[in-house]
């Protein structure tokens, strides 16, 4: 699956949409998802929470492991993806459209991201 | 450190597009896509495995019989011609050095297979312990690829593809047989809970039966499967993975599989390696039960995995995971856990250390799964 040319990526491998009234989409790469094979089960920060620029907020469950989610940028979450969490396999079927993750008020310019084509480049093409 | 060690399917499964592991020194496919998906075929239809990387080891000679049965704790003499069996290699102390499955291939010949972890420990000790026996050892880890069709299909998907017997070879037997062409070991065996079979082959002959095995199952849903998925279904199925269930630090008896051990067999005066201290282990099991392995069914959706402590209602340890995965079958995480005898009873309710937050969890009864026959 390509990376869309209209999001922005962190090397963690989540990616974010440019802020909407301040308030950007995030969730995790084709790539990512692919690597962490089927996932069953999705914690996410809550509504409220204040998330960090590549701090860990949350966990992805695939049937071999457990891997930490981070967050690309600062800010308030103000929604979360409940279809996710019902439904874990959309983050694998449709990581950068219905499986989306969290939505975060940004607190400032998110720094150190990648194009898609760096992203692409930085995970092998 | 040496680069990984390829089979004869290597290329195949690349083509495949298979997301490859490192597993006990071998270059492996984990999945080819889905890695559920991969289960649900071998429980609905059929799946096709490489398992080249496990170890078989040739025994043959007028004492290859009474060697196995000084060397491992089973009665492998008392085994027919073309049948299998499941056993063990114990060491001095009774502690397992690997689980087998020995195949009698003919009067004076045994193959042993191995755990790909543990061929080479299983190698040196059967070729120290045949001394004195008129009997010889050989490695054939590179002799023999094996592929294995597994799943409710592999059936018919065999039938296509051979004239062997296939209704009159039982499950845990073997046959001589020719495949797709070609000279191989047909044997009613597997690890997944279901009918199925498993080909020995020369390496050379692997890609064809590959193809031609792939070719007749795919009006029936075959897929190529990976060892992700062989996990999940032994798992489902209830069996012992060493490294997890088994090892060393274990006996037979600790890890509930005591009636491996043939303490009746004859051979050798009813000596073998190990003898006298699992007689010791198995008089303490019925005295002092170890703990139990149990099966664990969570209502949550967080995985109890590997080393999780089991606790108890105040979370005071009372045992520990020793595999867990989500069952695609169940729809629900399971988990296998050697837990105190007080707490192995079927029906009660005990918790999971996941990650720190303590997780409610069923004990069930083994295998998590069976298939109805």
């Amino acid at each position: 699956m390509s990376n869309p040319q209209h999001l922005q990526f962190s090397k963690e491998h989540e990616w974010l949409t440019a802020a909407e009234g301040g308030v950007s989409t995030i969730g995790i790469t084709a790539h990512a998802a692919d690597a962490l094979g089927d996932i069953v089960y999705v914690q996410l920060p809550e509504v409220g929470d204040t998330v960090t620029a590549g701090e860990t907020c949350g966990e992805l469950e695939s049937t071999k492991s457990v891997s930490d989610l981070y967050s690309p940028a600062t800010g308030e979450v103000v929604e979360v993806n409940q279809a996710v969490i019902d439904e874990p396999a959309l983050v694998n079927s449709a990581p950068f459209e219905g499986g989306w993750l969290f939505k975060v008020r940004l607190d400032g310019e998110p720094a150190d991201l990648l194009s898609a084509d760096e992203y692409t480049a930085l995970t092998g093409g | 450190m040496s680069s990984p060690r390829l089979t004869a399917l290597d290329a195949l499964h690349r083509a495949l597009g298979a997301t490859m592991t490192d597993f006990a020194g071998w270059d492996m496919p984990l999945r080819y896509g889905s890695e559920r998906e991969e289960h649900l075929a071998v429980r609905t239809k059929a799946g096709l495995f490489d398992l080249s990387h496990m170890g078989e080891i040739t025994v043959s000679g007028p004492q290859a019989g009474e060697l196995l049965d000084h060397a491992l704790v089973g009665f492998i003499s008392a085994l027919g011609v073309l049948r299998a069996r499941y056993t063990m290699i114990c060491a001095e102390d009774g502690g397992i050095l690997d689980d087998l499955i020995v195949y009698r291939t003919a009067e004076d010949e045994y193959m042993v297979v191995a755990n790909a972890s543990n061929a080479q420990v299983v190698l040196d000790a059967l070729t120290a312990r045949a001394e004195g026996f008129d009997a010889v050892v050989r490695d054939d880890r590179d002799a023999y690829a094996l592929i294995a069709v597994q799943g409710p299909e592999a059936n018919g998907i065999l039938a296509s593809v051979t004239d062997a017997d296939l209704p009159g070879l039982k499950y845990y037997a073997l046959l001589p047989a020719t495949v797709a062409g070609k000279q191989v070991w047909l044997a009613r065996t597997g690890y997944t809970g279901e009918d199925g079979f498993e080909i020995f082959s020369a390496p050379a002959d692997a890609e064809h039966l590959w193809n031609a095995l792939t070719e007749a199952g795919q009006g029936v849903g075959l897929v190529p499967c990976g060892l992700s998925c062989r996990d999940t279904l032994r798992l489902e199925a209830g069996m012992p993975l060493y490294g997890h269930e088994l090892n060393t630090e274990l006996t037979p008896f600790d890890a509930g599989l005591g009636r491996v051990v043939r303490f009746d067999k004859t051979t050798n005066g009813g000596a073998f390696v190990g003898r006298k201290a699992l007689e010791q282990a198995a008089a303490e099991a019925e005295t002092n039960p170890p703990r139990v392995l149990v099966g664990l069914v969570s209502e949550g959706r967080r995985v109890p995995r590997a080393e999780y402590a089991v606790v108890d209602a105040e979370g005071a340890p009372i045992g520990r995971i020793t595999s867990g995965a989500p069952s695609p079958t169940l729809g629900r995480p399971i988990a296998i856990a050697y837990v105190d005898a007080a707490h192995a009873t079927p029906g009660g309710t005990v918790a999971v250390d996941v990650r720190g937050k303590h997780e409610p969890v069923q004990v069930v009864a083994l295998p998590f799964y069976k298939r109805a026959r």
